[in-house]
C-alpha cells in the first residue's frame, strides 16, 4: 500500500479544524464575543493569551477556535448548496440534452466568466447582510464546476450498455439519473466538492474581510483579518493566527481532495479480465 | 422451428431513421440516412440474423426496435405495441416483450450494483412478485445462464468477460421477454469462450421459446444460429431469406462479396464469389441508384441511376439487384 | 537449411508486477525464412504481441527481455544498443498495428509520414521523397494518390489508413514485416482486400511476414506455417495446410471445434459447438505443469505436474503436449 501522504496529511489538517470547531466551547479559554476589556487591548502572545488579544481586548485564541465553527459551517454548507445545484443541473443537462442542455451550458459559461466574488457581492447587496444571505450568495456562485463535471461524466456514461439497458427495462429518466448515473459519477464529484469547500471558506473569508460577511463582533477568520488590517505592522499576531487557521484548513481540504482522487480514480477503472 | 403463417412477433414497415447533420455555422445541412426504408419481420420462435458492415445501419435499426431512437417515418409493431414517428416507445410496456443483449460485457453492467440488484430491481420496478418470488426468479435465471447462486452478491468487476456476458443475458431474460435482440454478443469475448455463449443462447431460445434478432459481422456465427438472414448495406436491406438460401445461393453481389471475404480455411464452401472492390462509402453520401454500384463486379449503367427494389428470387428469398436472377 | 531471416531461440519475456517477476512469454522459438509468411495465433494475453515487440526491440518496463536469442540473418539483434536498433527499424524490420489511428501522427499529412521513411533510411531529399510517397500510395491502391498525399489521417477511412500504414512500413522494402492484428478493427470486406494487398506487395518485394492474429482461419489462409500460442508458450507449430486437418494440440483442436465456420451447417447440420471450459489464465497466475491442463479434456496427472517439452513434428513443426496426436 502506498503511503498516501496527501490523504493522511490533508485528512489530518481538515479533521483538526473540524474537531477544534466542534469542541470550541470546551477548549476556548474566554468568551469570544463578550469577554472584551479595553484594558487588555493588543497584548502580544504570552502565557495568559496564547495568541494574544485584539483591539477590543478579546482573546484571539478563543476567537480563532470559535471562528472555526463559523468559517467551516459557512464553507461546508455553501459547498453543499453548490454541489446540489451543480450536480442537478449538470446531470439533467447531460442526460436530456436539447434546449435544456443549451440553457444550462450557457448559464454555466456565463457563471464561469463572471468573477465569483463580484457575483457574491452583488447578491449580498440585494439580499442585505446576514448569515443566510451569505450562505445563499456563496452557494450560488461556484456551482458551475460541479455542473460542468457532472455533465461531462453523464455525456460519456450515457451511451454505456447499462444505461441503455435501464431504459429498455422501463426505468424512468429520473430513476436512471439517480440509480445508474449518479453513483458512477460520485467519485470525481466528491473530489471537486472537497476542493470547492476550500474555495468557499476562502470566499467567506474574503467577503468578511470586505465587511460583507460575518459582522463584528462575531468571530470568523475573515472578519478577524479585516479587523487586523490596520495593525498589520504594529500587532501582527492579530492577522497571523486567523490567517494560519484559514491556510491550514484550506490546504488540508486541497490535499484531501487530491488524495481522494488518487483512490477513487484507479478503482473505477479496475477490471479482472 | 418458426411457423411462417403465424402473426409475426415483430413487423417493421418502411422504417427510416434520418439524422440531420450540420447546418448553420458548421457547413451545409446534410441528412444521414442511417436506416433508409426497411421492411422486416420476425416470427415467434425464430432467429433472424442481421449482417452488415460499418455504416449499414444495423445498430440504428437495433436502437429503433428497442425504442431508443425515434423513427423518422415508418412503423415498428412488436406484439401488440407500436412505435412510429408519432407514437413513442412505451418502455414500461415494451420491457416485458423485447429486450437486448449488448456487445461490450465490460460496459453493459452497472459497476456499482451487485448481480442480485441488477436482476431484482427490474422485477420490483414492474411490481412482479413479492420478495420471495423475486428471490426465486433471480436464482432461477442465474442457474439458467450458468452462474452459481453465491455469485449474486458480487460486483461486475469480480467476473470475467464471459461471465459478465452471462449476467447481461440473465438481465435481458429476467422479465421473460418474447424477443431478444443480441447485438454482437460474442465479438468482444475471447475466442475460446465464444462457443460457451453461443451454445447458451441457443439453449435458452429452445428452453424459453424465444425469438432472436442476432446482429453480427461474423458470418460463421450468423450461419450457425439463424433461421433467416437479412443483409444490410448503407441503410437498406439488400438481400433477405432462409439461411440456407442466403449462404448456398446468394443472389446479391454484396452478399457474395461478404462470403468471399471470409478465409475459406475448411475449403468446403460451395459458393465461390467475387470480392468487393474499394472502400465502403460514407453513409452521409451514399452512391446514387444502387448504393453498392461503386464496388460491384457486376455494375452496369442501370445500376448508377436506378435503385433496384427488394424483390423475390424464390419464395421467401428476396434480393435488391438488377441481376438477381443470375446465379453465382 | 539456409540461414533463416529471423531466428528466435528460447525467448523469455519477464513482466514485473507488485515487486515480483512473472514469465509472460517463456521458451518461445521459431524462425522465418526469407520471403516466408509465418502466422502467430492466440487469444488476448497469450503473449503474441509482446513477442513481436521483443523482436523489434520495443519492450518497455514493466516488460523486459528475460533470456533467449533473436538473430536477423545470423546477427544477434536482441542485445543491440538503441542507436543500432533504430537503424534496423523501418529499414530491415517494419511493423504495422491494429489501430492505424493511434500509430499515425494525427498532425502530419500522410504524404509526409511516408516521405519521412525515404529521407531517414534512403537518404533522399524531401522533394524526391514526396514523389516516392505518391508512388508508394499508388502501390497500395489508394485512388488519386497525388491528392491523398496531402490528407491527414483523420480524413481517411479505416481501410485507407491501414493502407497508408502498409505504405510506410514497406517504403524501404524491409526484409521482414511484422503485422499485429492489422485487420481486426476493419470491416470484413476491407479485411480481405488488406490481406490480399499485403500478400501481393510482400511477394513483389521479397519481404517475409510475421502475421499475428487471433483469427486462426485468416492466418491459415494467408501463411505457409502457423504457430499457436497459449499462455506465453508456443503449443503447436505446423504447416498451415495441415493445421486444420490434423491439429495436434488439444487447444488448437478445441479452438477449431468451437468456432462456427462458414459451410459447416450446410454440410453437417447444426451441431452443438464444442466448448473449451474455463478461462484464459492471467500472466500472474499461470497453472503449474502444462498451462492448458485445467481446461483440457485429456489432462492426466503428468499434465498437472510436468510442463510438456516441445516434441518435434515433421516439416519443422512442433507440439507441446504429453498426449499429442
Amino acid at each position: 500500500m502506498k503511503f498516501r501522504a496527501n490523504l493522511y496529511i490533508g485528512g489530518a489538517f481538515f479533521a483538526t479544524a473540524v474537531i477544534v470547531g466542534v469542541l470550541a466551547p470546551v477548549i476556548a479559554t474566554h468568551d469570544p464575543v463578550f469577554d472584551a476589556n479595553l484594558m487588555n487591548a493588543e497584548i502580544p502572545p504570552g502565557w495568559e493569551y496564547p495568541f494574544g488579544t485584539d483591539a477590543q481586548g478579546r482573546d484571539i485564541y478563543s476567537r480563532v477556535v470559535h471562528g472555526a465553527r463559523i468559517s467551516l459551517t459557512v464553507g461546508l454548507v455553501a459547498q453543499c448548496i453548490n454541489s446540489i445545484i451543480g450536480v442537478t443541473l449538470g446531470l439533467t443537462a447531460g442526460y436530456w440534452g436539447g434546449w435544456w442542455d443549451d440553457l444550462v451550458s450557457g448559464l454555466t459559461n456565463l457563471m464561469l466568466a463572471i468573477p465569483s466574488l463580484i457575483f457574491a457581492l452583488a447578491i449580498m447587496a440585494i439580499l442585505g447582510p446576514g448569515l443566510v444571505s451569505l450562505l445563499i450568495a456563496l452557494g450560488l456562485t461556484s456551482w458551475s464546476y460541479s455542473c460542468r463535471l457532472a455533465r461531462a461524466q453523464v455525456l460519456s456514461l450515457k451511451s454505456q450498455g447499462y444505461v441503455q439497458a435501464a431504459r429498455i427495462l422501463g426505468y424512468s429518466d429520473l430513476r436512471i439519473m439517480f440509480t445508474q448515473l449518479l453513483p458512477n459519477i460520485l467519485g470525481p464529484l466528491i473530489v471537486i466538492a472537497t476542493l470547492g469547500a476550500g474555495g468557499s471558506i476562502l470566499a467567506e473569508a474574503a467577503l468578511s474581510f470586505l465587511g460583507l460577511g460575518i459582522r463584528p463582533p462575531y468571530p470568523s477568520w475573515g472578519s478577524m483579518l479585516s479587523d487586523a488590517r490596520e495593525q498589520i505592522t504594529t500587532a501582527p499576531w492579530l492577522s497571523i493566527f486567523p490567517g494560519l487557521a484559514i491556510f491550514i484548513t484550506v490546504l488540508g481540504l486541497n490535499l484531501l481532495g487530491d488524495g481522494l482522487r488518487d483512490i477513487l480514480d484507479p478503482q473505477s477503472r479496475e477490471r479482472t479480465s | 422451428m418458426a411457423d411462417a403463417n403465424q402473426t409475426p412477433l415483430l413487423a417493421i414497415d418502411d422504417l427510416a431513421v434520418h439524422y440531420p447533420i450540420g447546418g448553420g455555422f458548421t457547413g451545409p445541412k446534410r441528412v444521414l440516412k442511417a436506416v433508409d426504408g426497411i421492411a422486416l419481420s420476425v416470427a415467434p420462435g425464430e432467429c433472424l440474423g442481421l449482417v452488415g458492415e460499418s455504416g449499414c445501419g444495423k445498430s440504428t435499426l437495433a436502437m429503433a426496435i428497442m425504442g431508443l431512437v425515434t423513427p423518422t417515418h415508418g412503423h415498428i409493431r412488436i406484439a401488440d405495441q407500436e412505435i412510429s414517428a408519432t407514437k413513442k416507445a412505451d418502455h414500461m410496456h415494451l420491457a416485458q416483450t423485447v429486450q437486448m443483449v449488448f456487445q461490450d460485457p465490460y460496459a453493459s453492467l452497472n459497476p456499482r450494483q451487485t448481480v442480485r440488484r441488477t436482476l431484482a430491481d427490474p422485477l420490483r420496478l414492474h411490481g412482479i412478485g413479492n420478495r420471495t418470488e423475486i428471490e426465486h426468479r433471480v436464482a432461477d435465471i442465474m442457474a439458467k445462464v450458468g452462474l452459481r447462486p453465491e455469485q449474486a452478491a458480487r460486483y461486475p468487476h469480480e467476473f470475467s468477460g464471459g461471465q459478465r456476458q452471462r449476467i447481461g443475458i440473465a438481465r435481458a431474460l429476467i422479465l421473460r421477454p418474447r424477443l431478444v435482440l443480441c447485438d454482437e454478443p460474442v465479438s468482444a469475448l475471447d475466442v475460446s469462450i465464444r462457443a460457451q455463449i453461443i451454445n447458451l443462447l441457443l439453449e435458452l431460445k429452445d428452453d424459453l421459446g424465444l425469438s432472436y434478432i442476432m446482429i453480427s459481422h461474423d458470418l460463421g456465427v450468423v450461419e450457425h444460429v439463424s433461421d433467416r438472414v437479412a443483409v444490410m448495406y448503407l441503410g437498406r436491406i439488400v438481400e433477405r431469406g432462409d439461411w440456407r438460401e442466403i449462404f448456398e445461393n446468394p443472389r446479391h453481389p454484396y452478399t457474395r462479396a461478404l462470403i468471399a471475404a471470409i478465409p475459406d480455411a475448411f475449403r468446403r464452401r460451395a459458393v465461390a464469389g467475387q470480392k468487393a472492390r474499394g472502400e465502403i462509402p460514407s453513409a452521409l453520401a451514399p452512391p446514387p441508384g444502387c448504393h453498392f454500384h461503386t464496388r460491384c463486379p457486376l455494375v452496369a449503367d442501370q445500376c448508377r441511376s436506378d435503385a433496384p427494389a427488394l424483390e423475390p428470387v424464390a419464395p421467401g428469398h428476396l434480393a435488391a439487384c438488377h441481376f438477381r436472377d443470375r446465379a453465382a | 537449411m539456409s540461414v533463416p531471416l529471423l531466428d528466435v531461440e528460447n525467448l523469455r519475456i519477464a513482466l514485473s508486477q507488485g515487486g515480483k517477476s512473472y514469465g509472460a512469454v517463456e521458451d518461445v522459438s521459431f524462425s522465418i525464412a526469407p520471403g516466408e509468411t509465418l502466422g502467430l495465433v492466440g487469444e488476448s494475453g497469450c503473449g503474441k504481441s509482446i513477442t513481436a515487440l521483443a523482436v523489434m526491440g520495443l519492450l518497455r518496463p514493466p516488460l523486459s527481455l528475460g533470456g533467449g536469442r533473436i538473430t536477423l540473418e545470423g546477427g544477434d539483434i536482441h542485445d543491440l544498443p538503441p542507436a543500432k536498433l533504430r537503424q534496423l527499424r523501418g529499414k530491415r524490420i517494419a511493423m504495422i498495428f491494429q489501430e492505424p489511428m493511434t500509430a499515425l501522427n494525427p498532425l502530419s499529412t500522410v504524404g509526409r509520414q511516408i516521405a519521412e521513411m525515404f529521407v531517414l533510411h534512403a537518404g533522399a531529399n524531401w522533394s524526391e521523397a514526396t514523389d516516392r510517397a505518391v508512388e508508394a500510395l499508388r502501390q497500395v491502391h489508394v485512388p488519386s494518390p497525388e491528392r491523398r498525399v496531402k490528407d491527414f489521417p483523420h480524413q481517411l477511412s479505416g481501410g485507407m489508413r491501414q493502407r497508408v500504414m502498409i505504405a510506410i512500413a514497406l517504403a524501404c522494402s524491409p526484409d521482414l514485416l511484422i503485422a499485429d492484428e492489422p485487420t481486426t478493427a476493419l470491416d470484413v470486406t476491407v479485411q480481405a482486400e488488406i490481406v490480399d494487398l499485403m500478400q501481393e506487395l510482400c511477394a513483389a518485394k521479397g519481404t517475409a511476414i510475421l502475421m499475428i492474429s487471433h483469427d486462426l482461419g485468416l492466418v491459415a489462409n494467408m501463411c505457409r506455417r502457423v504457430a499457436v500460442m497459449y499462455a506465453g508458450r508456443i503449443v503447436e507449430q505446423q504447416a498451415a495446410a495441415d493445421i486444420f486437418d490434423r491439429p495436434r494440440h488439444p487447444y488448437t483442436r478445441g479452438l477449431i471445434a468451437s468456432l462456427p465456420r462458414l459451410g459447416a451447417r450446410v454440410a453437417h447440420g447444426r451441431q452443438r459447438l464444442q466448448e473449451i471450459s474455463g478461462v484464459v489464465p492471467a500472466i500472474t497466475a499461470f497453472p503449474a505443469g502444462c498451462r492448458f491442463s485445467p481446461r483440457c479434456q485429456r489432462a492426466t496427472d503428468v499434465c498437472q505436474s510436468n510442463d510438456p517439452p516441445p516434441t518435434p513434428l515433421p516439416e519443422n513443426g512442433l507440439v507441446r503436449c504429453h498426449h499429442h496426436g
